[in-house]
């Protein structure tokens, strides 16, 4: 089990006791971590050390397959997320995948206020183009894409794409936004452009990134979970997990013996 | 030399596998060109007589197909109307469904229906539509039986369209608190749309010339008419018919010409469509 860390008061999220099967496979076992607010934590591991299941449970998209099964408790504010109804929860907790994916049949615009389209939730014409605007202004996406936002999302490059589909979760106006490594499928320069973004983004959301990249999680995150076979290894600030780890596997990891 | 013989050979029967399709097309135009006129397309079917008198005289025969190509539409329209709901909300079932058996044991049937002889198709609608529907021979009746033959075409075009869309855009309109069914009429089908609409434009053309269930339901008619429960023309019917009738031999290659370009022009835009989406 991990050490908990003690400056963590009025945490953005806490898992209690977390544990996700995949069939009879369990897959995350009995994890329990407080996530503080805006910061940028980092879950890594190697592949298939449940990092992104257990990403993947905060917002209960797990839901959408039958032979996946959570046990545990997440809060937020003291609510339980699985007691609330999942518009809600996913409107607090905006999720970004590994893969840029814009809806292709909607253009630049539709897309940033597509949660609100999806939801049947009518705006002004006004509300609407102040929230575009300001979504795409906090990815700075604004000043590339301001005289072609009526065109298709799909047009854009693959660093572009992705930063619309953050803008498209910041639309909503989330707390807390997850990130199934959001830059493996991206160039470095367009990795980079992420990275500064997540870093000013922290300022007013929490983010929770997913990471297989060790050197990404050192850059940008504030905190670090470092998972192993579905085991929550060890958990910190990542400064003193990178420079001490305290348990072996980690130094292993950290060190490329394995992973 | 060897690579030159193959590359030959390659050319030679790729000539002999398009030479039907050209060879058709050609003595139809040959054969009907003669025929076509603006008449040909507005006026309704010649009786006997006047084509004897006209073939006696050696002018061209008068009248057209107007009742036909009516026909053909109002059934094709209606069979679609029947059979694009049904079919895109069954693909949509088997889609979020895999491996369910009951999804399992929808579409084998389906899959069975295609193979179903288009002329028992035929003998079913006028067991339920032309006896007990509509008492008598209509195009409703004859609707039916092509939108019975269209439905398979369309769910299966459904369910592959679905299939090939990543799951990743399902999970980010959910991530967005979208409702399931929303997600369904709002993303992912029109997301698939326009594969959707190349089965159906496939599904269309295969029916547009279909012949016999509509000789046991829609029966023909020599008028335009409109209601459906009366019977009615269509161009396949009409050819049959010019062919039964030695006066009107020369209708036959012209309305087979018009019945082509209309199956051609469909097959060319779905491909259109199909193409794009690449």
């Amino acid at each position: 089990m991990t050490d908990t860390i003690a400056d963590i008061k009025n945490p953005a999220l806490s898992i209690d006791n977390l544990s996700i099967w995949y069939d009879k496979n369990k897959a995350v076992k009995n994890v329990s971590v407080e996530i503080k607010k805006n910061t940028v934590t980092a879950i890594m591991g190697p592949s298939g050390c449940g990092k992104s299941t257990l990403l993947r449970a905060l917002n209960r998209m797990h839901e959408l397959y039958d032979n996946i099964t959570t046990e545990g408790k997440v809060l937020i504010h003291d609510d339980n997320i699985y007691d609330m109804s999942t518009i809600k929860l996913r409107r607090e907790m905006g999720m970004v995948f590994q893969r840029p994916n814009p809806f292709p049949t909607m253009s630049i615009y539709e897309n940033v206020i597509a949660g609100y389209k999806l939801n049947g939730i009518r705006l002004k014409k006004k509300e609407k183009d102040e929230i575009v605007e300001r979504s795409l202004r906090d990815v700075a996406l604004w000043d590339e894409v301001k005289d072609s936002l009526h065109k298709k999302g799909t047009f854009l490059s693959g660093g572009q794409q992705q930063r619309l589909c953050i803008a498209r979760a910041l639309a909503f106006g989330p707390e807390i936004i997850l990130m199934d490594e959001p830059t493996s499928a991206l160039d470095p320069i367009a990795t980079s452009k992420i990275e500064d973004l997540l870093v000013k983004l922290k300022e007013s959301y929490t983010i929770i990134l997913v990471t297989h990249n060790m050197t990404q999680a050192a850059r940008i995150s504030d905190y670090s979970l470092f998972m192993y076979l579905g085991e929550l290894v060890e958990y910190g600030k990542t400064k003193n997990m990178f420079t001490n780890p305290k348990d072996p596997r980690t130094e292993q990891y950290l060190t490329g013996k394995f992973g | 030399m060897k690579d030159k013989i193959v590359l030959g050979l390659v050319i030679l029967l790729s000539l002999i596998t398009i030479s039907p399709i050209i060879l058709i097309i050609g003595e139809l135009i040959m054969k009907g060109y003669r025929q076509i006129s603006l008449d040909f397309l507005i006026q309704n079917t010649p009786d006997t007589y006047s084509a004897m008198t006209a073939i006696a005289n050696g002018e061209r025969i008068p009248g057209g197909i107007a009742n036909g190509i009516i026909g053909s539409l109002i059934m094709v329209a209606m069979a679609a109307i029947i059979a694009i709901p049904l079919g895109v909300i069954t693909g949509v079932y088997l889609y979020e469904n895999p491996g369910k058996r009951m999804a399992n044991f929808t579409r084998n049937i389906s899959d069975i229906l295609q193979g179903v002889p288009s002329i028992v198709l035929g003998l079913i609608s006028y067991l339920w539509v032309v006896k007990h529907i509509t008492n008598g021979y209509s195009a409703l009746a004859g609707s039916a039986s092509l939108a019975i033959m269209m439905l398979p075409m369309i769910v299966r075009s459904t369910e592959e369209t679905l299939k090939m869309i990543p799951d990743s855009l399902k999970e980010a309109a959910l991530a967005l608190g979208t409702p399931y069914h929303k997600v369904i009429f709002r993303v992912l089908i029109p997301t698939g749309f326009s594969g959707m609409l190349t089965g159906i434009l496939l599904g269309i053309s295969r029916v547009l010339g279909e012949t016999a269930p509509l000789m046991l339901t829609a029966l023909g008619s020599s008028m335009i008419n409109t209601n459906i429960t009366k019977p009615t023309s269509a161009m396949p019917l009409l050819i049959w018919e010019f062919y039964n009738d030695p006066n009107m031999i020369d209708l036959i290659w012209s309305s087979s010409l018009m019945l082509m370009i209309m199956v051609l022009l469909l097959n060319i835009i779905s491909k259109q469509i199909a193409g794009k989406r690449r």
